[in-house]
């Protein structure tokens, strides 16, 4: 089997049982609707408040929905001892980060998509337009594979779930920035070339942390 | 064990004859800045305490790697004590940002990229140390802390680049109008000189304090072993 099948059959395993358990995504999807709910009393009801805060909010809300979902890819192999059963496939450690990663990727875009449309729906701002879609898909890649090695990181650790978010936010900050400010650009009704140094910049984050984040996976879940 | 202890002194003894002469150079060489007055001399702490800031992170990272190689406490304890005079160091830049800002810009905090840059430092030192407490066990804090360290690092100069693009559209005030007199610029080479010799006396302080603990665990275990 190839590096890349043999990362696809991780990632389908995670969402098989995903799928089975239904542990995860329905749960962070009602919290990421009911941040949504609550932002509607902050900001009221004037139109032009809710299109400035919009951008903002967004992204807050997937930065907390991104941490929770995150938190359950390795919190939940450390039960029952599922860890060691797939350490002990014949799979790199790169393999099952690889597919954690593409499997993050996956759940978080789900819940994100179906985040927007009741955002749309909710605040009459049309916010699934294709630029801010590829926005959302890059700055996610950003968050899944950072996210994806602190989070078998801080299942490690004593504190567990309360690590993660004290890791994750402060580095993928220039992401949060770069997806707040191209958001703006897009409900602006800017045109394509004024977004580039946000694309730039999330996909300069993207390059470098993935590849770093791949090169130090394997010291995270050594033993 | 002798020559080391004396080479410290020597570290310690330098750093106070520097000391000593930044503070000349701070209070009575320098002349005063045109259109901040007085208030401007904290600029000789302020622009050293963020190069320790940034030195300390650089060290961590160069240590972090040696660690994941090496595989020798060492360079961890190493690491780890440039990681605390970092964070100690940022901390006290963030103050002394403040500081600056009320008399200059009337507010004691203002996002300048230079300072949310800092910030966010200052929060990834907290993310390596946080790491290392959580830890279950002394090597796997080791562990984890070098990667934070390395992942933490590749990912300020980033930081940097998105805030300073963020504020790019809200110009900030500017600092100085007419640039670093050739005082002013010696004056903040002496200062910066001083708090380098600084960090790297408290640097080798603090690496042998951890090596000296480790190695009264080892005995400990060894004596209790015994009984």
């Amino acid at each position: 089997m190839s590096f890349l099948s043999k990362s696809l059959a991780v990632a389908r395993k995670e969402t098989i049982a995903e799928l089975r358990t239904r542990e995860m995504v329905f749960a962070v999807l009602v919290f990421t609707i009911l941040v949504i709910v609550i932002f509607n009393f902050t900001a009221g009801v004037d139109q032009e408040v809710i299109r400035a805060a919009a951008p903002g909010l967004l992204w807050a809300t997937f930065s907390f929905s991104g941490t929770l979902s995150l938190n359950r890819t390795f919190v939940r192999e450390k039960e029952n001892g599922c860890l060691e059963g797939l350490m002990s496939c014949p799979a790199s450690r790169e393999v099952i980060y690889v597919g954690k990663v593409l499997s993050n990727l996956l759940f978080m875009l789900v819940i994100e998509i179906i985040a927007l449309l009741v955002f749309t729906l909710l605040f009459n701002i049309y916010v699934l337009s294709p630029p801010l879609l590829v926005i959302t898909v890059l700055a996610t890649f950003g968050f899944a594979t950072v996210g994806t090695l602190f989070s078998g990181l801080s299942a490690n650790t004593k504190a567990r779930e309360m690590v993660l978010p004290i890791l994750f936010l402060p580095i993928v900050l220039p992401v949060i920035i770069a997806a707040v400010r191209g958001s703006e650009q897009v409900l602006a009704g800017k045109s394509w070339a004024g977004l580039s140094p946000w694309f730039q910049l999330i996909l300069a984050f993207d390059a470098v942390l993935s590849v770093v984040s791949f090169l130090v996976f394997p010291y995270v879940i050594e033993e | 064990m002798k020559g080391k202890e004396s080479f410290k002194t020597a570290g310690l003894v330098v750093a106070l004859l520097l000391f000593m002469w930044a503070l000349y150079m701070i209070f009575i060489f320098v002349p005063t800045e045109a259109t901040m007055g007085i208030s401007q001399r904290i600029f000789y702490f302020h622009v050293p305490l963020a190069w320790l800031g940034l030195l300390g992170y650089t060290l961590v990272f160069f240590g972090s790697i040696m660690y994941l190689w090496k595989r020798r406490s060492g360079w961890d304890n190493f690491s780890s004590s440039a990681a605390e005079l970092g964070f100690i160091f940022t901390t006290l830049f963030l103050i002394s940002g403040s500081l600056w800002a009320k008399p200059a810009w009337g507010v004691w905090w203002t996002w300048t990229p230079r300072l949310t840059t800092a910030l966010i430092l200052w929060f990834i030192y907290i993310a390596y140390l946080t790491v290392r407490f959580y830890a279950s066990e002394k090597q796997q804090g080791a562990r984890f802390g070098a990667v934070v360290g390395i992942v933490g690092f590749v990912d300020v100069p980033i930081i940097a680049i998105s805030t300073s693009l963020w504020r790019s559209e809200h110009p900030g005030a500017l600092v100085f109008q007419g640039g670093l007199t050739p005082e002013m610029t010696f004056g903040l080479m002496v200062s910066i000189a001083a708090f380098t010799v600084l960090f790297v006396y408290f640097l080798a302080i603090r690496t042998s304090l951890k090596q000296q603990e480790m190695e009264v665990e080892r005995l400990r275990e060894l004596v209790e072993q015994d009984q």
